[in-house]
C-alpha cells in the first residue's frame, strides 16, 4: 500500500488539519517512508494473537459515585479564547 | 561548590540541620540559571517569584520540624505537567497562554512535600521527539557540548539537572523520553511501571504508554523522588493500587542472588562501538558485585519501533482532538465557520511533527486500514510483552544500552523523521510492555559525550532496578563528574 497525496489530504481533513499546497508533496513522501517501514510488521505471523490494548492486565476501576466539588465556572472559562461570561463562544453553527 | 550542584540527599541534611535555608538553596539554583541558561535553554517558563515564595514556605515548614526529604528542594518540571496558575505549554504554540486551573497529581504531592518549583522545562512538542528540537520555544543545548542535542522529549529536564540549574526534575516517558535524554546528558532517569505514578494532570500523548518519572543527579535521589510521586490515584483509572515501598531501602550494597540478563538483540547492528564497550564494561562490574549474568533473547525487539509508530500516533490522534480552539489554547479568531476554526486553529497551533503523527494515527485508525495497521501493531505489542515475560522468567533484570549512539549534533536528524524514530529502538519496547526502566550514566565517549546504561525489570520491580543501578553507580564512581560548562 502506498499512500497517495489525495489520501493524505483526505486524512488531514478528518483530523481537522489544513495542509498548504506546498506541504502536501513532502508530507506524502515522509508518511510513505514511515508506512513503508511499518510494513515490516507484515513479516510476522500474528494469526490468533490477541491484540494488546494495555501493557498490564487492568480491569475496570470503579469508585463510589459521590458528589465532589468541580471546577468553578469562571475558572473553567478562564482559558477560553472567546467567552461571554457564562459560556464559550464559537462561530455560528446553524 | 555552590549549593545548586548538590543532590537532594546532600542538601536535605543541610536543610534539616538548618545549616542552610531553603531560600539560600533556591537562590543558588536561580543564580546558576542566571549564569548558564542563556547557553543551555533548559526552561520554557521560569517562576522566580513563585519559587522564592515556595522556598519561604518550606523554611517555615522546616523550622516546624518537617522531615520530608523534598522539603525546600528546587525542581524543574517538564512542561507537560499541569501546574496551577503557572503557564503550561507542552512545548506547543497551541498552548502558549494556557494557565492550568489545577495541579497534576504529582505536582500536588511535590507541593505537599514542600518542594520548590523553579519553572517549566523544555520538551518536544506534546512529548513527540527524540532530540527536543520539536519545541516551539527553541531546543535546549546539551550542557556537555553545547552544539549537541539533549535528547528528548524530556530534554529540558535532563539538561537542567546536568547543568545544575535545579537539584532534580520530573519528566515523562512514552517511548524513552526520560531514559534517552538522561543518557545523553549524563544523569539518572527512571521510567516507573505503567500505573505506578498517577497521570492525572499529565497532558496526554499516548495514554497506554505515558508514564511520569524523575531525572536526578544520582540513584539515591531517584529513589527519593519515586517515593514522593508514586501511589494510587482514583483520578487516573489506569493507576494501580499496589503498595509503595520505601525505594531508598532498596539501595543496599552487593548484588548476590540477583541474575541479570543480556538481551542479545539489544547489541545488534547500528550500535556505536563506544556505547557497546561502555555497556559491556558495566556488565563486568555487575558480575564483580555478585550478580549472575545470563544471556537472554527478546526476539521481537526489531519490530518495536514499527509497532510504536502506529500505536502512539493512533492514541495521539485521539488525545489531541481536544485542541480545537474552543475551551483553551490558540484559536484563529478570523475563522468564520466552526470547521474553519477547528482547522485553522489546529494547523496554525501545532508544529510539523505533531501534525505528522496526528495524520499517521488518523490514517492507521481509519476505515479500511485499521486491521492492517492498528490491529497488527497491537498484536505485535502482545508478542513483545510475551518476549519480556519469558526473558524475565529467567532473570531479575535486563541490561542494555539506552540509545544506540551518544547525542548527535543539533540539526543533524531534523530532515529525516524516520532516522530520528529509529534512535528510540532500545527504549520503546519497555513502554509497549509497561515495564520499569532506568538509565544510569556509565561513561563518556571519546568526543566527551555521556553514555548511559539501561536496566529493565518486571512490573513493579523498581527496587531491583534501583539496587542494581546503585551498585553500578558505586563501582563506576562517576557521580559528581560535571560538564565543563563553567
Amino acid at each position: 500500500m502506498k499512500i497517495t497525496a489525495e489520501e493524505v489530504i483526505y486524512v488531514a481533513n478528518l483530523a481537522r488539519l489544513n495542509l498548504a499546497p506546498e506541504e502536501v508533496g513532502p508530507t506524502t513522501e515522509q508518511l510513505g517512508r514511515i508506512l513503508a517501514y511499518v510494513e515490516k510488521l507484515d513479516a510476522l505471523n500474528t494469526d490468533g494473537v490477541a491484540p494488546a490494548t494495555h501493557a498490564l492486565a487492568v480491569t475496570n476501576a470503579f469508585r463510589d459515585d459521590e458528589v465532589r466539588p468541580s471546577l468553578p465556572q469562571q475558572e473553567a472559562l478562564a482559558n477560553g479564547p472567546q467567552v461571554n461570561g457564562e459560556a464559550f463562544v464559537v462561530p455560528r453553527v446553524i | 561548590m555552590e549549593l545548586a550542584h548538590l543532590t537532594i540527599h546532600e542538601v536535605h541534611g543541610k536543610l534539616s540541620r538548618r545549616e542552610i535555608s531553603a531560600r539560600e538553596l533556591t537562590e543558588s539554583a536561580l543564580a546558576r540559571i542566571a549564569a548558564v541558561e542563556e547557553r543551555v535553554h533548559a526552561f520554557i517558563t521560569l517562576d522566580r517569584e513563585g519559587a522564592l515564595a515556595q522556598a519561604a514556605a518550606a523554611d517555615r515548614l522546616l523550622a516546624a520540624g518537617e522531615t520530608n526529604p523534598l522539603c525546600g528542594i528546587p525542581l524543574a518540571i517538564k512542561d507537560v505537567l499541569c501546574t496551577r496558575g503557572l503557564r503550561t505549554t507542552c512545548g506547543s504554540k497551541i498552548l502558549e497562554n494556557f494557565l492550568p486551573p489545577y495541579d497534576a497529581a504529582v505536582i500536588e504531592k511535590l507541593k505537599a512535600a514542600g518542594a520548590v518549583i523553579l519553572g517549566k522545562a523544555s520538551m518536544d512538542e506534546f512529548a513527540m521527539g527524540s532530540s527536543n528540537e520539536n519545541c516551539a520555544y527553541g531546543a535546549p543545548h546539551n550542557p556537555w557540548q553545547l552544539d549537541a542535542v539533549c535528547g528528548g522529549s524530556s530534554g529540558g529536564s535532563a539538561a537542567a539537572v546536568a547543568a545544575d540549574e535545579c537539584i532534580a526534575a520530573l519528566g515523562s516517558d512514552t517511548g524513552g523520553s526520560i531514559r534517552q535524554p538522561a543518557s545523553h546528558c549524563g544523569v539518572v532517569g527512571i521510567k516507573p511501571t505503567y500505573g505506578r505514578v498517577s497521570r492525572y494532570g499529565l497532558l496526554a500523548y499516548a495514554s497506554s504508554l505515558d508514564q511520569i518519572g524523575p531525572l536526578t543527579k544520582d540513584v539515591r535521589d531517584a529513589a527519593l523522588m519515586l517515593n514522593a510521586i508514586s501511589g494510587h490515584d482514583q483520578r487516573d483509572s489506569t493507576s494501580v493500587n499496589v503498595p509503595v515501598p520505601d525505594y531508598s531501602a532498596a539501595l543496599v550494597e552487593g548484588l548476590a542472588g540477583l541474575k541479570v540478563g543480556i538481551p542479545r538483540e539489544y547489541f545488534g547492528a547500528g550500535l556505536d562501538p563506544e556505547v557497546a564497550g561502555a555497556v559491556r564494561g558495566t556488565i563486568r562490574l555487575l558480575a564483580e558485585a555478585g550478580a549472575e549474568i545470563v544471556e537472554v533473547s527478546l526476539p521481537h525487539t526489531e519490530y518495536g519501533v514499527a509497532a510504536y509508530y502506529i500505536i502512539a500516533p493512533a492514541e495521539a490522534s485521539s488525545n489531541l482532538a481536544r485542541y480545537d480552539g474552543v475551551r483553551f489554547g490558540y484559536r484563529d479568531l478570523a475563522a468564520e465557520t466552526l470547521h474553519d476554526m477547528y482547522r485553522q486553529s489546529r494547523s496554525q497551533g501545532f508544529g510539523p511533527e505533531v501534525k505528522r503523527r496526528i495524520i499517521i494515527g488518523t490514517y492507521a485508525l481509519s476505515s479500511g486500514y485499521y486491521d492492517a495497521y492498528y490491529k497488527k501493531a497491537s498484536q505485535v505489542r502482545t508478542l513483545i510483552v510475551e518476549d519480556f515475560t519469558k526473558a524475565l522468567a529467567q532473570c531479575d533484570a535486563l541490561i542494555s544500552p539506552v540509545a544506540p549512539t551518544p547525542a548527535w549534533r543539533l540539526g543533524e536528524k531534523t530532515a529525516d523523521p524516520l532516522s530520528m524514530y529509529l534512535s528510540d529502538a532500545l527504549t520503546i519496547p519497555t513502554n509497549l510492555a509497561g515495564l520499569p526502566g532506568i538509565s544510569v550514566p556509565c561513561g563518556l565517549s571519546s568526543a566527551g559525550l555521556p553514555i548511559g546504561v539501561q536496566l529493565q525489570a518486571a512490573p513493579f520491580a523498581e527496587e531491583k532496578l534501583l539496587r542494581l543501578a546503585f551498585n553500578l553507580e558505586q563501582r563506576l564512581g562517576l557521580v559528581g563528574r560535571k560538564p565543563a560548562l563553567a
